[in-house]
């Protein structure tokens, strides 16, 4: 039986019926005449109250608004590569089709495209035993990703059939299981609450790095498959570029963009940019690996609230095949806002700023989301986690910077400073911090000669020097410094623009393997070795610092491509005699 | 045939908003026409709508309204409006309607002015660079065509002066066509809407500029919803009228507190400074109508301007626009006591969208790493500025004073020039290597050897 209330009232994109009893809490709802797509959010006696995904312009009292008997969920199966949906799963792709180059409301369309065929390779037979999250089959999505047909988490019993290899639509049955006398059709999809974390047989301590390819990331502030990060930072300060690096450099096997209540201009970047940029490993196009989730600034509110869900729910599903899965939400504090904006319609009394006073446990519940596991097929998969915070004012005090920390590992602080000076990746090197350092230090170790601990902390300590060279600079001058001080300034200088600094536009510095990074920083560290013993022998830093080879060593990163990184060995050569004649004039 | 129903129970009158009781059959965000008892008509929308009694803001204030003689007409649409090409050379009032004695224009198109969301699926991204003739902006933050890049200013500082220079100068290199201009005015000085009015003139641009004038002395609400007709009228413009539009929208702080007022009317929970938390989403329906997009010909770029209260960039009035618009001009008042024009301070300043709109067969290879370049050496300039003011320049080394010497004359030549001095991108670029000169050529370390070789010390 389908329950039908009628609207008494109408605010933004919160509405309350009246004759709605029997509404649950979270259940999908057709409201008004053109059936807008909504959530109930309250349940109150006979009153129910909504919120609404799509425009409410026009919509009246005394409309209906009817229940749907099930949750928000979204289709999880083939096809979702490659894609861009709305907040709650709808292809914009369709949707332009359907109302041209505006999003118009009330359009009705599957996430999936029930009528392409896919190849399924079937991996069990007839007879055999299956629990929910099993593999039962296979398809070869994109060239670069095989797609693992599972049985849905909660589905369990003897296969009574299963299709053979061929050409099918995600509606064809390709499976029956039978349990306890029913027996229930399998298809190559199946549909998952937002809402409700999808189930794993344990979750596993994080073990391997994340490679991003981003220097300031993998060497100082590493982030584990299966980690949890932030980027907070004022406008400007490189929240998105650093989303956008991560979703097209970092070694996950699929990522999924959630472009939460930003620009559309970025989704379009995106949209253009990744199926040109190809993978490192693979060399297929980036797209090929990626999902995309655009609910922009000016699209419906309440759907910003819900992208974030649909977005990692998502990725909770190619985890359960056993891939490592990265999810970027640009930006968290929409979907923040939008809650305090429901919330404020819902006249709940706020805490901090307006927001609602379950603000901090959603935060948690979200970034609880990610992990790794043992997935319920038997296999590993991890979720990675990086959420951008944009901060009211650039001031990290504010509620959704601060109740986020709690909840994350790893804190990319962007830096307002560093950005006005162009200095990219504006990552504070002095206020970031990550907690995954001891995790994937073994695997550090096991690729570069056993140093990484030793070569990040020594780099870390010249920056750290630096800073605090800079307070007595302001006392007393540059030229009062002694020269090893003076020495450490320039190799500071060194980290800063030949390590530190990464241009994302540049094609050989945007990404950087971890042979380079390794490279490139035992080479300024060596090069601080011996430029220190040169000043114990009377030359100055300032002669050291002018010579052309110095300043070759700052431009490394961007003329020196991945698959040459051994040359950079070289110069290290040729720095050091440079150094060697300068000692020799000396003495 | 549409009835609209006449209703007389306002219950309550609560700053520019009225409570309507007993209404059926009234819509969401519908269009109002409001009559109090001096008769003259007044126009408003409905904000809310619960249990039979609708909230609705009234464009013109609430002045003179009583509970018992005003009535209240549901119109049963949102608010439309007449959209034509006859409307360039014309000047409106707030809600779009002519305000310069002239005829109604020839309606070709009618349209809500709340707009859609365009689909990001539909957007092309903005590529082409628009050579403004202002170096501060060619060399460092260039604007391309499509983009929505804002003046942050102060009260008293030239943003109108550096607003019209753009207008006026604003071309793309190699092609004839020029921008039609929308010009929305919200609650600014009846000497400052004169002065944009006479430099379109002045350039030739009136006839194809549209301005929208609501001004410091009319009803503030309204500039709720002059923008939303302008921009209605610029969309029509540039995807069916295939022109290049640039809109210019001052001031936004002014709109940003009508909209703060309803909110407090409204008794609103706020966020910060008391405007409302949706102000993030108001701004957004308004910055996100500019753009481009696949298969159609027209464009609309945005330049809003907006004054910072306090000069704080940290006021969620610029805050909320920076983290919308692709970027910001910053307008310093340092720099402007100090005499230089633009007084534009570049390290606050951003083009996001520069990078697509720069370099080879665009303008020239060498930009993006020179701009990078100045950026990184002008912020040091900066500090050592304010080092050698503490320990003076004796204290610093050669190196540090060869960076003051480029400093001081970073903002006396390259920042600095006329109000009517248009320069070629050549010409700005050349002024950045003869600036980048004054250093030692070890210090360009963000620029690729080769252009080091081609341009350090040949201007
Ligand atoms: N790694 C980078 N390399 C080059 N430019 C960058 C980098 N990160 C940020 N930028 C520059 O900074 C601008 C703002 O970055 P963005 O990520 O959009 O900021 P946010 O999302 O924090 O507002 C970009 O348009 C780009 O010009
Ligand atoms: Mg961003």
């Amino acid at each position: 039986m389908t329950i039908q209330g009628r609207i008494i009232k109408i605010s933004g994109p919160v509405i309350q019926a009246e004759g709605a009893s029997g509404l649950e809490m979270h259940e999908l709802a057709m409201v008004g005449e053109e059936e807008l797509i909504g959530e109930v959010v309250r349940v109150e006696g006979d009153l129910a109250t909504v919120q609404v995904y799509e425009d409410t312009v026009g919509l009246k009292p005394g409309e209906k608004v009817e229940g749907s008997g099930m949750p928000l969920a979204v289709e999880l199966g083939p096809g979702l590569l490659q894609g861009i949906f709305d907040g709650i799963q709808r292809p914009l792709t369709v949707i332009r089709e359907i109302t041209g180059d505006y999003v118009k409301r009330g359009v009705k369309t599957a996430a999936l495209s029930k009528e392409k065929k896919w190849h399924f390779v079937p991996t069990k037979k007839k007879g055999e035993t299956v629990s929910g999250g099993a593999v039962i089959g296979r398809i070869q999505e994109t060239p670069i990703f095989e797609h693992r047909i599972l049985v849905p988490p909660n589905r369990s019993g003897v296969l009574e059939f299963v299709a053979k290899e061929g050409d099918y639509t995600i509606e064809d049955v390709i499976a029956m299981v039978s349990h306890e006398g029913t027996t229930h059709d399998l298809r190559m999809y199946h549909r998952w609450p937002v809402r409700e974390p999808r189930p794993y047989v344990e979750r596993l301590e994080p073990s391997e790095p994340l490679i991003t390819g981003q220097r300031i990331i993998d060497m100082f502030f590493p982030v584990a498959k299966g980690g949890a990060v932030t980027i907070p930072g004022g406008f400007g300060t490189g929240k998105t570029i650093t989303s956008h690096q991560l979703a097209a450099w970092s070694d996950s096997e699929i990522i999924l963009y959630i472009g939460c209540g930003e620009r559309g201009n970025e989704m379009t970047e995106v949209l253009l940019t990744f199926p040109e940029w190809k993978d490192p490993k693979s060399g297929r196009p980036l797209m090929e690996r990626t999902v995309l989730i655009a609910n922009t600034s000016n699209m419906p509110v309440a759907a910003r609230e819900a992208s974030i869900y649909t977005g990692v729910t998502i990725a909770e599903y190619f985890r359960d095949m056993g891939y490592n899965v990265a999810v970027m939400a640009d930006s968290t504090s929409r979907w923040a806002e939008a809650l305090r904006e429901i919330s404020g319609r819902l006249e709940e009394m706020p805490a901090e700023e307006g927001y609602p006073s379950y603000l901090a446990s959603r935060i948690g519940e979200f970034y609880e989301r990610a992990g790794r596991v043992r997935t319920l097929g038997g296999s590993y998969g991890s979720v990675s986690l990086i959420g951008a915070v944009s901060p009211g004012g650039g001031d990290f005090s504010e509620p959704v910077t601060v109740h986020t920390k709690r909840f994350v590992r790893a804190f990319w602080a962007l830096d307002t400073t560093l950005a006005s000076m162009r200095h990219y990746p504006a990552i504070n090197w002095l206020t970031s911090y990550s907690e995954y350092t001891d995790y994937v230090e073994k695997w550090w170790n096991d690729h570069t000669e056993g140093r990484w601990r030793e070569l990040r902390l020594r780099a870390l300590d010249i920056l750290k020097r630096e800073d605090e060279l800079k307070e007595v600079i302001r006392l007393i001058g540059p030229e009062a410094l002694p020269e090893s001080e003076k020495l450490l300034m320039e190799t500071a200088r060194l980290l800063r623009e030949g390590f530190l600094q990464q241009n994302a536009y540049d094609p050989i510095d945007t990404y950087s393997s971890p042979e380079k990074q390794f490279k490139l920083l035992t080479t300024m560290l060596s090069f601080h070795n011996i430029a220190s013993k040169a000043v114990s022998k009377g030359v100055t830093a300032a002669k050291i610092a002018s010579l052309q080879s110095v300043t070759d060593m700052a431009k490394l990163r961007m003329s020196i491509p991945n698959d040459k990184a051994s040359e950079i060995d070289l110069f290290l050569e040729k720095v050091s005699s440079d150094i060697d004649q300068l000692v020799e004039g000396k003495s | 045939m549409t009835i609209s129903m006449e209703y007389r129970g306002v219950q309550k009158i609560s700053g520019p908003l009225i409570f309507v009781e007993g209404v059926t059959n009234v819509g969401y965000n519908e269009l109002v026409e409001v009559r109090g008892e001096e008769g003259g008509l007044r126009r408003g929308r409905v904000l809310e709508i619960n249990r039979g009694i609708a909230a609705v803001e009234v464009f013109e204030g609430t002045t003179g309204l009583s509970t018992t003689g005003t009535s209240v007409k549901f119109q049963g649409k949102p608010l439309m409006v007449p959209l034509s090409t006859e409307m360039l050379g014309r000047v409106f009032n707030g809600l779009g309607e002519p305000a310069d004695g002239g005829p109604t224009p020839f309606t070709e198109d009618y349209r809500d002015v709340n707009g859609l969301p365009m689909n990001p699926y539909a957007r092309d991204y903005p590529t082409q660079f628009i050579q403004t003739g202002v170096s501060a902006i060619d060399g460092m933050d260039t604007l391309v065509r499509g983009q929505k890049l804002p003046i942050f200013s102060g009260s008293g500082l030239p943003h109108n002066l550096i607003a019209t220079q753009v207008a006026r100068q604003a071309t793309i290199v190699g092609e004839e066509v020029s921008f039609a201009v929308v010009f929305v005015a919200m609650g600014i000085k009846h000497d400052e809407a004169a002065f944009f009015r006479r430099s379109f003139e002045e350039s030739g641009a009136l006839k194809n500029s549209a301005l929208f004038l609501n001004l410091a002395d009319d009803p503030p609400v309204e500039r709720l919803v002059t923008p939303r007709s302008a921009l209605t009228l610029a969309e029509y413009l540039a995807f069916e009228q295939d022109m290049h539009v640039l809109v210019i929208l001052t001031d936004m702080t002014n709109y940003a507190e009508a909209l703060r007022e309803i909110s407090a009317a409204r008794e609103e929970v706020p966020s910060r400074k008391g405007y409302p938390g949706y102000l993030y989403s108001d701004f957004a329906s308004i910055y996100e109508r500019a753009g481009r997009i696949r298969g159609r010909k027209g464009s609309i770029t945005q330049m809003p301007v907006l004054t910072m209260p306090n000069d704080d960039i940290t006021h969620p009035i610029p805050d909320l626009t920076g983290y919308i618009t692709e970027g910001q001009l910053v307008v310093d008042r340092d720099l402007h006591r100090r005499g230089i024009y633009p007084p534009i301070n570049i390290l606050p300043s951003l083009s996001r969208l520069m990078k697509d709109g720069i370099g080879k067969g665009k303008t020239r290879e060498d930009h993006g790493p020179v701009a990078s370049q100045l950026y990184s050496a002008y912020s040091r300039a900066q500090d050592l500025r304010a080092l050698s003011t503490i320990i003076g320049e004796e204290g610093l080394t050669d190196k540090d004073r060869a960076y003051l010497r480029f400093g001081e004359s970073f903002e006396q030549r390259f920042l600095n020039q006329r109000y009517d001095e248009n320069r070629s991108l050549e010409t700005t670029l050349d002024m950045a290597w003869s600036e980048l000169s004054l250093l030692p050529e070890s210090e360009l370390t963000r620029i690729p050897d080769r252009f080091v070789k081609a341009y350090y010390k040949r201007a």
